[in-house]
């Protein structure tokens, strides 16, 4: 028997013993009322089985995952499409424009003025047929331009200014230098050190050098801080499935 | 052609562009109108758009399943989750689809409600619970084991940045945590400085130049120079 059919044989046995792990504990916990078999017991059967065939991509990546994956791709694709319906085109174009062309005895007047972005949507379909794929940019460029002007005036206003202005605090309040004032200096020292790094007209050697060097230590202090938060959140998430496979399903936790 | 094809989309972007700059300062309520009527038909828009995306999905794994590649079985699997989510979701809608197909509005009077308020304790409300939650929080949690070991190999190298890097971590992630506050009640205020001092300047610093270089790039677009939202082609 070759390496790979080995392996192969090996993972269908693992598979075997996986699902009949599965169901055997599910038939446990119905029988001993544990679960009760309703749309939460079945619910929790069905989130637990998921939770447990993403957790096996751990092992390698095998067919119970990809199951998981495909279905989880499917469903988040469905609920994008129900979502949009029911909070973009119902209620902005289908009530108030699409609803009176098709009935006679639709109450209030047709907002014609629809049209526009109606036809700038079906526009945005031209991007699959190649020779009228330049329709589409009409609608790119009505979304692109417009948050191009939207956003401007916001940056300059919300984040520019309102991020100089806490930055340009006086450092010293009746010349007593306080923990704050070190404070204060070190964020003015790390925001312009870390624009400078960022600062490419002039070669970083010298004093820009030495700058940017500080740049980068700020920098690395603030990627850390980020990726340290990124674990928590990671393995809040990772007790969060946990509690709920001992908890809800197993009920070894009470 | 070439006026439709390259001219129209630029002027409808530099239009557009000048007159919401200009909104901004403009203090009357029908420059907030404007505002609230464009984010309107961007959403329209928008809405359009998802069956580019669906037509992409659908085409890969159509795709895959027309032509029997590895693993084309698993591509059914997106069509059904597709497909009985879709039927769950609209399912209170076919008293719309049935008033299109007939051509006779049916009950017009009846409001249509909040989106919340229909679909809480259904079908679609289970699979969101127990199916899409339940494999998207799993997915996420995953990466934990990716990033725990990404950092070994981030900080096997050793350099004065990688060391720093390193720390800031570790002493975020202690102190996040109940221990780190037994070990010494500096841990958590160590921490807590560094996301205000050290951690807010590198920020503000990014900050700013990501805001710098957005406004050039919006000048740009405006002014026609940055194109690349047209695509290629003529």
């Amino acid at each position: 028997m070759t390496p790979e059919k080995n392996n192969k044989t090996i993972d269908t046995i693992l598979l075997i013993i996986f699902v009949a792990f599965l169901l055997g504990i599910n038939i446990f916990l119905f029988s001993g009322k544990y679960l009760h078999f309703d749309t939460q017991g079945v619910g929790i059967v069905v989130a637990a089985f998921l939770t447990l065939a993403m957790y096996s991509f751990l092992y390698k990546d095998n067919p119970l995952f990809k199951i998981a994956e495909h279905i989880f791709v499917g469903i988040g694709m469905g609920m994008g499409v129900v979502l949009t319906w029911l909070q973009v085109i119902k209620p902005l174009l289908y009530k108030p424009l699409i609803r009176h062309a098709i009935f006679d005895n639709t109450p209030g007047t047709p907002d014609y003025i629809l049209i526009v972005p109606m036809i700038l949507g079906i526009f945005m379909f031209a991007r699959l047929y190649g020779k009228t794929s330049w329709l589409s940019r009409w609608s790119f460029a009505f979304i692109v331009g417009g948050g191009a002007g939207i956003g401007i005036p916001v940056i300059i206003n919300s984040l520019i200014l309102k991020q100089l202005e806490p930055s340009l605090q006086p450092i010293f309040v009746d010349w007593v230098v306080t923990w704050q004032s070190i404070n204060i200096l070190l964020i003015l020292v790390g925001t312009i050190s870390v624009l400078i790094y960022f600062f490419f007209s002039l070669p970083h050697k010298g004093t820009i050098g030495g700058i940017s060097r500080i740049g980068i230590w700020f920098l690395m202090i603030s990627f850390g801080a980020t990726f340290g938060y990124t674990v928590m959140g990671r393995m809040s998430l990772i007790i969060q499935r946990i509690q709920f496979l001992l908890t809800d399903w197993l009920h070894i936790i009470k | 052609m070439n006026i439709f094809r390259r001219t129209i989309p630029l002027i409808i972007a530099f239009c557009l562009g000048i007159v919401m700059i200009f909104r901004y300062y403009v203090p009357h309520q029908s420059a907030e109108d404007l505002l609230t009527k464009y984010g309107e038909w961007v959403r329209i828009i928008g809405g359009f758009s998802i069956v580019l995306g669906l037509y992409s999905l659908f085409f890969t794994h159509y795709t895959k399943i027309k032509r029997g590649m590895p693993g084309w079985g698993y591509s059914i699997f997106v069509f059904i989750g597709f497909a009985v989510m879709v039927f769950l979701g609209l399912i209170k809608e076919f008293e719309t689809f049935l008033s299109i197909i007939s051509g006779k509005l049916i009950d017009v009077t009846s409001p249509f409600g909040s989106w919340e308020k229909s679909l809480t304790g259904t079908s679609y409300d289970w699979i969101y619970q127990y199916i899409f939650n339940a494999c998207g929080a799993t997915m996420f949690s995953i990466l934990a084991f990716y990033i725990a070991s990404a950092a070994y190999r981030t900080f096997r190298i050793r350099s004065v940045e990688a060391t720093i890097l390193l720390l800031a971590a570790v002493i975020i992630m202690i102190a996040r945590v109940p221990i780190g506050g037994l070990i010494s009640h500096w841990i958590p205020d160590l921490a807590d400085w560094i996301m205000e001092v050290p951690n807010l300047a590198a920020k503000r610093g990014v900050l700013l130049g990501m805001c710098l270089g957005s406004i050039s790039t919006a000048l740009r677009i405006i002014f026609g120079i940055e194109r690349g939202y047209l695509g290629g082609g003529e």
